[in-house]
């Protein structure tokens, strides 16, 4: 754990050294922004309002055929709000398992996922993706934006799942762009954007809804050093400004820097950090 | 209720050339169907128009159609002095007595013979149809071999034109005039004088007699002539409001086209269902990651469901706006083919009626529905983290 430590000490420098505001290349990034997103307001309110997630004897198998082959075994984690957790080991440890069971896109075989105090083991389907909605936002490797539509529809998408009328949602997801700094790129179509403003597009989309958590899967593992270096200050911002929860799989050491704190898996089960 | 619309459009739009091969194949096919249906709803016009409402035909009992009916020359007075038949101006009863003969003529240009109805009329004959113009020439006088030919007759057939003459029952017969009669019967038929015909072909008694029935419109007029002619055991003879009547003669034929209407494009369908089936099947397998990224989302399976059925059914949709578009055209296109039930020659038009338009339109959807719901089940099923693992 010393080293978890370190990272997270690291972490904390390099909020100091840089710049309060997220999306670096737009002015409109301000901070202040957050607060049309949010019903919270004000930063520190979200921040706070945050809950907790913890896990408690997760376990979860794949079979292949007669065959079963366990992922997670008995894994008790607790991420605190406004946590900035990076998740790290070898191809087959059960970290991207690990991420998809908290983010509520796959089920656990046993053991309880708690989520301030809902365990979202027990909500069936429809209420799992409800409560998805509501609460998490994806950031994924190859973006997964939806080709047929342009940037401010696809960060629009998950506002079709709110009562918004369709002039609040257009609202929030130029806010949500622009917070980005994407204001300039809104009718541009993903395939006639950079793999970093794509990825970017995506942090939008995730961040529209305004949920507490954000799950990311490799999220520079598609883009060049400087565009992840982008990314990943972005993440930051969210996580230092907004308070959002972070929870990252990575296989990149300098993603891994930025996070607060670094949990190494391996064999589907929580390693202590020794490098 | 997340709605996915605009999405499903701009997928459908995206791939142009799928989509267009797919809704030309759903065309085709709603146009065949449109096609059929105009055809038997043309015929059944022509046939219904041909009749008028206010008229009655008195047939012989168990006849059902003009040529197997006879009504002898001495029930034919009979049947006019009954009290339910109106009166014409000059007193007398507002009635004629026809006879309907065919005979073969040979179409303009060929050696082809087609069979046409040569009518004999009575002078009250065009007071009862309203809908017989004269449109050249002038109206046969009575006791003359003179005839006057529909219009349709006229174009076709050779020797019908106005100072032409047919040869037939071993006379010369001069055309004096031609007349328009719409879209009915009466414009594929000769008409001459009816005791001249009668001569002529050596009958003994007419085919029909048409009479205007006193009662307009409702239902006791016909009643009453009915009960008439069933009190006097002399009339062994059965009345049919005009309309009906003409209705009944298309029957056999319509219905043969409906059933073909519906049997042909069921086949083809087929195909385009199959078509759609695998458009919608490559649009699933090349979106599975997306579906999944929307399924993350939040979105539910119905919404995945309902986005890709709507978008099949904007295929199969725009397939059937696009194919009826296409067979509303054929409306200015005539044919003329031989009726089987009276083996005669008849002319009509498609014809286009809104629950025309309606059927294809549903044909069309149904077809996109019927191809999208396996594919649009399938893209529901998608386990999310399966999904996202796609390539």
């Amino acid at each position: 754990m010393t080293n978890g430590r370190e990272v997270s000490r690291q972490g904390i420098e390099l909020a100091v050294q840089q710049d309060v505001g997220i999306g670096q290349p737009d002015s409109d990034a301000a901070p202040g922004h957050a607060a049309a997103l949010g019903p919270g307001g004000t930063v520190g309110r979200t921040a706070t309002a945050s809950p907790p997630i913890r896990l408690v004897g997760v376990s979860k198998a794949y079979r292949r055929g007669a065959q079963v082959v366990p992922v997670l075994t008995s894994v008790n984690l607790t991420v605190a709000p406004g946590e900035f957790l990076a998740l790290m080991g070898p191809s087959g440890s059960g970290k991207s398992t690990l991420l998809n069971l908290i983010a509520g896109i796959d089920r656990v075989d046993a053991g309880s996922i708690f989520v301030g105090e809902t365990d979202i083991t027990t909500l069936d389907e429809a209420d799992l993706a409800r409560w998805r909605s509501r609460s998490v936002g994806f950031i994924f490797q190859f973006y997964n934006l939806i080709p047929v539509l342009n940037a401010l529809e696809n960060v629009e998408l998950p506002l079709l799942l709110t009562p918004l009328s369709g002039r609040e949602r257009r609202e929030r997801a130029r806010t949500a762009l622009s917070m980005v700094g994407l204001s300039d790129r809104m009718d541009h179509y993903p395939g006639q954007l950079s793999g970093g403003q794509q990825q970017r597009t995506a942090i939008a989309r995730a961040l529209v809804g305004d949920p507490d958590i954000l799950v990311a899967d490799e999220p520079t593992g598609d883009l060049d050093r400087v565009s992840a270096g982008e990314i990943l200050d972005l993440m930051d911002g969210l996580n230092r400004t907004m308070g959002k929860t972070i929870i990252m799989v990575t296989h990149d050491p300098r993603a891994a820097e930025r996070a607060g704190r670094l949990q190494l898996l391996e064999k589907g089960e929580l390693a202590d950090a020794h490098p | 209720m997340a709605s996915l619309f605009s999405y499903s459009l701009r997928n459908m739009l995206a791939r142009r050339l799928t989509t267009a091969l797919t809704v030309g194949g759903m065309a085709l096919v709603v146009f065949v169907f449109a096609a059929m249906l105009m055809l038997s709803e043309g015929l059944r016009t022509t046939l219904v128009l041909t009749g008028s409402p206010d008229n009655a035909v008195l047939l012989r009992q168990g006849a059902k159609s003009e040529m197997e009916s006879a009504v002898d020359r001495d029930q034919a007075p009979l049947v006019e002095s009954l009290p339910q038949v109106a009166r014409a101006a000059d007193g007398g009863p507002l009635a004629a007595r026809e006879l309907v003969v065919l005979i073969t003529l040979n179409k303009r240009g060929t050696t082809k013979p087609s069979n046409v109805v040569i009518r004999g009329i009575g002078t009250h004959s065009l007071e009862l149809r309203p809908q017989v113009k004269l449109k050249e020439g002038r109206m046969p006088r009575f006791g003359t071999s003179e005839i006057i030919a529909g219009e349709s007759i006229a174009r076709r057939f050779s020797g019908t034109g106005i100072g032409e003459s047919l040869r037939f029952a071993m006379r010369d017969w001069t055309v004096v005039g031609i007349f328009e009669a719409g879209a009915t019967g009466f414009s594929s038929e000769v008409w001459g004088d009816v005791d001249q015909l009668m001569a002529a072909f050596r009958r003994s008694s007419y085919s029909v007699v048409v009479a205007r029935m006193n009662e307009r419109d409702g239902q006791a007029g016909l009643d009453g002539l009915r009960a008439g002619l069933a009190a006097d055991p002399r009339l062994q003879l059965e009345g049919k409001r005009e309309t009906r009547f003409y209705e009944e003669q298309s029957e056999m034929m319509a219905k043969f086209l409906g059933v073909l209407g519906t049997m042909l494009p069921a086949i083809f369908s087929l195909g385009a269902i199959i078509g759609g089936m695998i458009t919608m099947h490559a649009a699933v397998a090349n979106r599975v990651r997306e579906i999944g990224t929307l399924r993350a989302i939040g979105f539910q399976r119905r919404d995945i469901l309902r986005a890709f059925l709507v978008e099949s059914l904007l295929l199969g949709g725009s397939g059937g706006a696009i194919g009826l578009l296409l067979a509303s055209t054929l409306q200015f296109v005539t044919i003329s083919t031989m009726n089987f039930q009276t083996f005669s020659e008849l002319a009509f038009s498609f014809t286009l009626s809104p629950r025309i338009a309606i059927w294809s339109l549903l044909f069309g959807t149904f077809m996109g529905c019927l191809g999208g719901i396996l594919p649009a089940i399938k893209a529901a099923r998608l386990v999310i983290v399966d999904a996202l693992r796609a390539a």
